[in-house]
């Protein structure tokens, strides 16, 4: 007896089943979410990143940054997520959609950094960045993240020294010989501009109250969540 | 010892006692010969460039200072590269050339079109050679599994194609009526890769779905690529040579039919554990969790019909190869698995999860069990498509050791350093870094180390394997008959019959 065709039909229906469950079905339900328009504020969320931070993404995926750093907020009370500040609340579908490219990540050998833009923002942001990839020792000792140097560029001052000269930002063991200037690539600065745009902070109305569930201090019997909460308030 | 003469009569290559089926299965070996040792050839170079990378990023890992201006070699992008060189180059190199055998032999068919097969072969090394090029360049698309840049991918797709065009033919002309189990997972493999993979790469990559729905995809392939190609290749494996080896059938039948479709049915679902308390619908979530579990079933079933089969002739493992490797990678099939059932468990995922607990469990799936069982097939192929047998015992024996060793320290240090990780990482009352106090980054720098020097220690044994793959391949074929090359000689009542 011939039994081939049976087990062909087993095989395919197997993983045609598992397609349709995971990959068909949430593509249905949520494949086509849209972004919310907000009336007061007068824009729609999530926000589209500008095209500097969306160049500075591609430098993010041909680095390899995500082997290290996730891009999704655990909700509270499930592992230590908000507590360490890595976020105002738990990510949530909706703000990935305008991503072409969805970088979840699944290892935290560094932090999140979903909410990077948060933590450090503004000129004071973007000079803590510059220091930490031209080598994290200057801002982090100890830390185990690569050096990213090869996004800086030594070079001769010709003229007018650059703006975009970062010499000043570094360690008296980093300065360049006389005449000399480090610069910040455009890749750098490219990355840069994306790490200062990465943070969640709008709230989706029909999300609001699912995203925002206070831990439940008894739900957790009182163990290690409830005293880490109140030690990091100490 | 009722299976003495069996045992004798098993170790020695020449199985089938009839010399008809005997000249038969020589025949159809010889004709897998070119095919099989390219692609065993290829597989292997690969396998030593995925180490070499292997090394570089996991000692960058505790020291990034090493090697750390060279763009191309930042830890980002050889990590990647390792992944990529031992998945697509070592493992599916060596999964087809073990099938290719396999089928041919199970199905009693002479391999036809080899051209065909060399086409394959040739296309989709240039095209993983390009992928990991690419990767090292900078054109990474930072989607885990599925790296290579686009202009590899194609390539990839085609020679994978012919592959599979070459499979139906040679299912089709097979003479056996009886289907083996190792031929039904060895058909459903070849059947569910080509499927994961174009789904996911015009679902991620040519055509993005939208937002999280491609952490999905990304977690469905990702892990059926385990779970639905190289588990079901080494599966089939150990299903070939377990018996094979011993001289005696698979234990039952019908266990082996209820692991097949137990697994068919439940691990393609359990992907989505990878991405537990992720935003993505709870419910998938859960019902991968739920699939992690029910894959219990299929792996007691099998490590039982294994376990079943072994029973009596646990001797066998101080003679031969093939089996001491076939063995451990069976076991750690099983051991793997249960853990991977368990990892699931959201709690133990709160904690797990993001860790190097989970790489170590990678390295658990992919190195203890599959690339063991296609060392052990090896062992065993190369000598029947060469005609003559391995140079050197003593390096079969250092390859053993060294692998078996490595892999258990890297599975056992990745472990608990990252459980120690997760639990650290999961209280904001210890923080992330810092020189004052004890850290989360600081906390697992020991383990990282000894996690280095294991690979040191793989490294070794994958270069005695390698110098004697080229001996073997180097040396003058005997002409006298010759016995196989076994770890030490059986006890003299045990005769080694000559081929
Ligand atoms: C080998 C793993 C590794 C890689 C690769 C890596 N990082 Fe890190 N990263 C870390 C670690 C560890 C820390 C924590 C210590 C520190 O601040 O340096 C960190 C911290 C950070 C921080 C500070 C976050 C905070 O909240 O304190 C930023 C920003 C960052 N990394 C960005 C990047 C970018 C951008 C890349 C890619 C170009 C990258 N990292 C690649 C390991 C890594």
């Amino acid at each position: 007896m011939n039994r081939a065709p049976l087990i062909f039909l087993g095989v395919f229906f197997a993983l045609a089943f598992s397609w349709t469950g995971i990959v068909l079905t949430n593509q249905i339900a949520y494949g086509s979410l849209e972004p919310v328009f907000d009336e007061s504020e007068g824009k729609a969320f999530p926000e589209s990143i500008p095209g500097v931070a969306a160049q500075g993404k591609l430098v993010y995926q041909d680095l390899g940054c995500m082997y290290c750093h996730t891009q999704q907020v655990r909700r509270p009370g499930f592992g230590g997520d908000i507590d360490r500040n890595w976020g105002e609340r738990q990510s949530v579908a909706r703000d990935y959609i305008r991503e072409r490219r969805v970088l979840l990540g699944t290892m935290r050998t560094g932090p999140d950094l979903r909410n990077v833009g948060a933590r450090f923002a503004g000129e004071g942001g973007r000079e803590w960045h510059i220091r930490h990839l031209y080598d994290p020792e200057i801002t982090s000792p100890g830390s185990i993240m690569p050096k990213y140097k090869f996004l800086f560029e030594t070079r001769k001052i010709v003229g007018e020294p650059s703006p975009r000269a970062v010499q000043r930002l570094l360690p008296a063991d980093a300065q360049p010989p006389e005449g000399y200037e480090i610069v910040l690539t455009d890749r750098g600065h490219a990355l840069i501009e994306y790490l200062l745009s990465l943070k969640d902070v709008y709230t989706y109305p029909e999300e609001a109250s699912r995203v925002y569930v206070e831990p439940q201090p008894e739900a957790k019997n009182g163990d290690n969540a409830a005293n880490t909460n109140s030690e990091a308030q100490q | 010892m009722a299976s003495a003469p069996s045992l004798a009569a098993s170790i020695s290559p020449s199985t089938p006692p009839n010399t008809v089926a005997r000249a038969e299965l020589s025949e159809i070996d010889a004709s897998t010969k070119v095919p099989a040792i390219f692609f065993l050839g290829s597989s292997l170079l690969w396998l030593l460039a995925g180490t070499l990378f292997a090394l570089i990023s996991s000692f960058k890992l505790h020291n990034p200072a090493f090697l750390g201006d060279a763009e191309w070699l930042t830890f980002g992008r050889v990590r990647t590269a390792h992944l990529n060189a031992v998945v697509y180059g070592w493992s599916v190199n060596a999964s087809f050339a073990v099938a290719l055998w396999l089928m041919a032999r199970l199905a009693r068919s002479i391999v036809r079109h080899s051209n065909m097969l060399m086409l394959a072969g040739v296309l989709w090394n240039v095209g993983v050679t390009i992928g990991i090029t690419g990767i090292l360049a900078g054109d990474s698309t930072s989607i885990e599994w599925l790296e290579m840049p686009t202009y590899a991918t194609p390539i990839l797709f085609v020679a994978y194609a012919l592959v599979g065009g070459w499979a139906v033919i040679t299912f089709r002309f097979g003479r056996s009526q009886h289907i083996y189990v190792s031929q039904w997972y060895i058909f459903a493999a070849l059947f569910w890769f080509p499927w994961l993979y174009s789904i996911a790469q015009i679902m991620i990559i040519f055509a993005p779905a939208r937002g999280t729905v491609q952490a999905l995809v990304n977690w469905w392939f990702a892990h059926n690529v385990l779970g639905l190609w190289f588990t079901p290749i080494g599966l089939a494996a150990v299903y070939y040579f377990l018996p094979k080896v011993l001289g005696k059938p698979i234990h039952s039948y019908y266990l082996s039919v209820l692991g097949f479709w137990s697994l068919a049915i439940f691990y393609n679902w359990a992907g989505v554990h990878h991405l537990v308390g992720g935003p993505v619908p709870a419910w998938v979530i859960t019902a991968g969790i739920a699939a992690s579990f029910m894959m219990v079933i299929p792996v007691v079933v099998t490590a039982i019909n294994h376990h079943l089969t072994l029973v009596g002739s646990f001797s066998a493992l101080k003679y031969s190869p093939t089996l001491r490797f076939i063995v451990f990678g069976a076991v750690n099939y099983t051991l793997a698995s249960l853990l991977g059932s368990l990892m699931a468990d959201r709690n133990i995922s709160e904690v797990v999860h993001f860790t190097h607990a989970i790489v170590g469990h990678s390295h658990h799936g992919l190195y203890a069990f599959f690339t063991m069982v296609m060392f052990g097939s090896i062992y065993y192929i190369m000598p029947r498509i060469l005609h003559r047998e391995w140079p050197s015992a003593t390096l079969i024996s250092v390859h053993f050791w060294t692998t078996a060793v490595g892999a258990v320290i890297m599975v056992v240090v990745l472990s608990v350093v990252g459980t120690k990780q997760g639990l650290a990482m999961n209280n904001a009352a210890i923080p992330f870094l810092s020189m004052e106090e004890s850290d989360v980054v600081r906390a697992t720098l020991d383990g990282l180390r000894v996690r280095s020097y294991s690979g040191i220690l793989i490294t070794i044994g994958h270069l005695a394997f390698a110098i004697n793959f080229v001996w073997m391949l180097l040396r003058p074929r005997a002409d006298h008959n010759t016995a196989p090359t076994l770890f030490r000689n059986p006890e003299p009542d045990l005769e080694v019959s000559s081929r």
